[in-house]
């Protein structure tokens, strides 16, 4: 993978972090990418199937995963809680449909250094917790130059607690399996497969 | 010991009434009747007639239909009862069991008083029986099923020579043969030559007789006793703390994981039941994720449901039972401290208890081409990642159902609006045309086949659309990273 500009990414390990916007799944599964120990998918049960697992494949390999389904956000939270303090997978996804409160937001990140897990709130747009490490934004963007898999998006980092803010045009390198930064048109010219 | 009318006894003791009862099975298309009462088989009933003969000739007649099974499970019952009288303890057929009383009947005062005392505990559960001793195990049997007794000690031939000679465990065929040729009895038999009777019969007559008549050793297995997987503690005084409760269920289970070692089994299920004083109980059952056997792993997963009981007054006894068993060989371990995979097993049972073990899934790759088919979701804990998971083309992260949009023609359209956004087509990438399995009812393909393209927009989304040819309409189904 090739450096991310800001240390905020990889996310910072033994704490919980947030995303949202369109492209926050695409986000959760290049986080998914890094490691190779289990992962935790915690949703709700009425949101049915989801996630698909064959378009997972471009990221990380699905036996490493375990989908949780719960039957409500206190259950959700519950079992986010239990996995990130037992320290037994790489990565708890959640996702939420409602905001968390702020004493639920700091027992996830108390869970997560007790147990040394990393956790990544799917949490709808506007819905942030002050306990949260990071805050980003994954938004969707057409890219008039690749062929027709790019996965072109826009992070931005809205909430950093230690550290500086930004926005990063970002494309997951399905072959190679790594993150390419595009920088910005005109900005920093880079001949292409350098980013690595 | 035989048990004439094993199967009506059982089900008289369950419901007694007065009257001929009759129990039935379906065999052939015919209600057969499988097993009598003694009231029945006075009236002139017999066991094979259908159900509809006996009617006639007994209008009263009740019928039951029979369980075979549980009448199997019931002789089990009585054979570990007989356990009683001596430790080798047989099951004879379905209807019978076989007891080795050497060197056991002075503790009940003697072969007679052992007999006496069957017969008499017997009868008060309300079963016929019918006894029969002997010096082998073919000469009791004769004497059960014919005319019960004693055989005289070191000469079995006395008592069984006027037994009829179906009392030798023969086949139906053979004693009607014999019957034929005159030999009715064992007497007969024994006095015959046996080189002749070898030349028709065969060798296994004359191994019947001998086992009878003592020649011939036969031997008596006895039956295991199935493990008991269930321990329990009663208390002097009642206790109602958590702490102190836990303390108990550890004691519990480290007895019960000490036999599960033995038998090289793992628990699946446990049931912890709490007795409190009022002579309620409460129970609490843990489901895990892997047989387990590891009593320091097990325990920690009953703390949530231990808290979350009502004491009362106290509890003054638990039990706790392994309901579930399966085998679990010895492992070698690999390292000091718990494994990441326990750890995840873990993880797996204690998040079960909580919100289910079936809502803890994971993916399996399936043989399909429809999208919603190409993979399989099953519990975690009952079965393991298989793979490996190929996509042969691109294929969404994210599978919703189809929302139709508005848009007509072959083509994905230029513009259109879907949850509300109103997007515009960039580039469509496609068509990939996918049939439905018609081997498969599904009613989400009565639209028949599909056209999907995937289709990037200029607001962002990368969207997976489907075109149905034979039945015009657009739908978004999925959307891509």
């Amino acid at each position: 993978m090739s450096r991310f500009p800001n240390p905020a990414f990889p996310l910072k390990a033994n704490r919980v972090h947030e995303v949202c916007g369109p492209a926050a799944t695409a986000f959760a599964g290049v986080c998914c990418a890094q490691g190779t120990g289990p992962l935790l998918w915690i949703t709700e049960s009425w949101r049915g199937k989801g996630l698909n697992p064959l378009g997972l494949t471009a990221f990380a390999d699905p036996r490493r995963l375990l989908m949780v389904r719960a039957k409500d956000q206190t259950d959700t939270l519950a079992s986010t809680e239990e996995a990130l303090r037992a320290g037994a997978v790489d990565l708890v996804v959640i996702e939420l449909s409602k905001p968390l409160s702020l004493t639920a937001g700091r027992r996830l990140q108390l869970a997560a250094e007790a147990g040394r897990t990393r956790g990544l709130c799917l949490i709808p747009e506007g819905m942030g917790s002050n306990a949260t490490e990071t805050r980003w934004q994954a938004m969707p963007l057409f890219d008039p130059e690749e062929g027709a898999d790019s996965t072109l998006m826009r992070w931005s980092l809205t909430k950093n607690k230690s550290g500086t803010f930004g926005a990063w045009d970002v494309r997951w390198n399905h072959a190679a399996r790594r993150l390419d930064v595009v920088s910005p048109a005109g900005q920093r010219p880079e001949p292409p497969g350098a980013a690595g | 010991m035989w048990f004439p009318r094993l199967a009506s006894d059982r089900s008289l003791r369950a419901q007694p009434v007065d009257g001929p009862v009759a129990l039935t099975l379906t065999q052939s298309n015919a209600e057969r009747i499988v097993c009598l009462n003694s009231l029945a088989e006075r009236l002139g009933l017999a066991v094979g007639m259908t159900g509809a003969d006996a009617r006639a000739y007994c209008p009263d007649l009740r019928t039951r239909p029979a369980d075979p099974a549980g009448d199997a499970r019931f002789l089990a019952a009585l054979r570990r009862w007989a356990t009683r009288y001596c430790p080798w303890v047989g099951i004879e057929g379905g209807d019978g069991l076989v007891l080795d009383i050497t060197g056991a009947a002075h503790l009940f005062g003697g072969e007679a008083g052992m007999l006496t005392d069957m017969r008499r505990r017997l009868a008060r559960a309300g079963l016929t029986v019918r006894l029969g001793l002997g010096d082998s195990r073919g000469a009791a049997w004769a004497l059960a099923h014919h005319g019960e007794g004693v055989a005289t000690p070191g000469d079995p031939l006395a008592t069984l020579a006027p037994l009829p000679v179906a009392g030798l465990r023969l086949e139906t065929k053979e004693v009607v043969t014999l019957e034929r040729l005159g030999l009715r009895s064992i007497g007969d038999l024994a006095a015959t030559p046996r080189a002749p009777l070898a030349r028709r019969f065969g060798a296994g007559l004359l191994l019947r007789l001998d086992q009878a008549l003592g020649r011939a050793g036969e031997q008596i297995s006895p039956e295991a006793e199935p493990p008991h997987y269930a321990v329990r503690l009663t208390l002097p005084e009642p206790i109602g703390l958590t702490a102190d409760v836990m303390a108990g269920t550890q004691r519990l289970l480290a007895q019960l994981c000490d036999r599960l070692d033995h038998q090289q089994a793992g628990a699946r299920v446990l049931c912890l039941t709490l007795r409190r004083v009022d002579q309620d109980s409460r129970q609490v059952e843990l489901r895990l994720a892997r047989p387990l056997r590891d009593p320091a792993r097990i325990l920690p997963l009953f703390e949530r449901g231990v808290a979350g009981v009502e004491a009362g007054f106290g509890i003054d006894q638990l039990r706790l039972e392994a309901r579930v068993v399966e085998p679990l060989p010895a492992r070698q371990s690999v390292a000091f401290g718990p494994q990441r995979g326990d750890r995840l097993e873990d993880l797996i049972s204690r998040l079960g208890t909580r919100i289910g073990l079936e809502n803890i899934q994971r993916f399996l790759p399936a043989d399909s081409h429809i999208p919603e088919r190409g993979f399989l979701i099953a519990p975690a804990a009952y079965s393991d990642p298989e793979g490996p998971w190929i996509a042969l083309r691109p294929r969404p992260l994210r599978l919703f159902a189809p929302e139709p949009i508005n848009a007509h023609g072959p083509q994905p359209p230029r513009q259109f609006r879907w949850r509300g956004m109103a997007l515009t087509t960039a580039r469509a990438t496609g068509p990939e045309r996918i049939a439905p399995e018609w081997w498969l009812e599904d009613d989400n393909w009565r639209n028949g086949l599909r056209d999907y393209w995937r289709v990037e927009t200029r607001q962002g989304c990368r969207l997976w659309l489907f075109h149905t040819p034979q039945n015009p309409g657009w739908y978004v189904q999925g959307e891509f990273a």
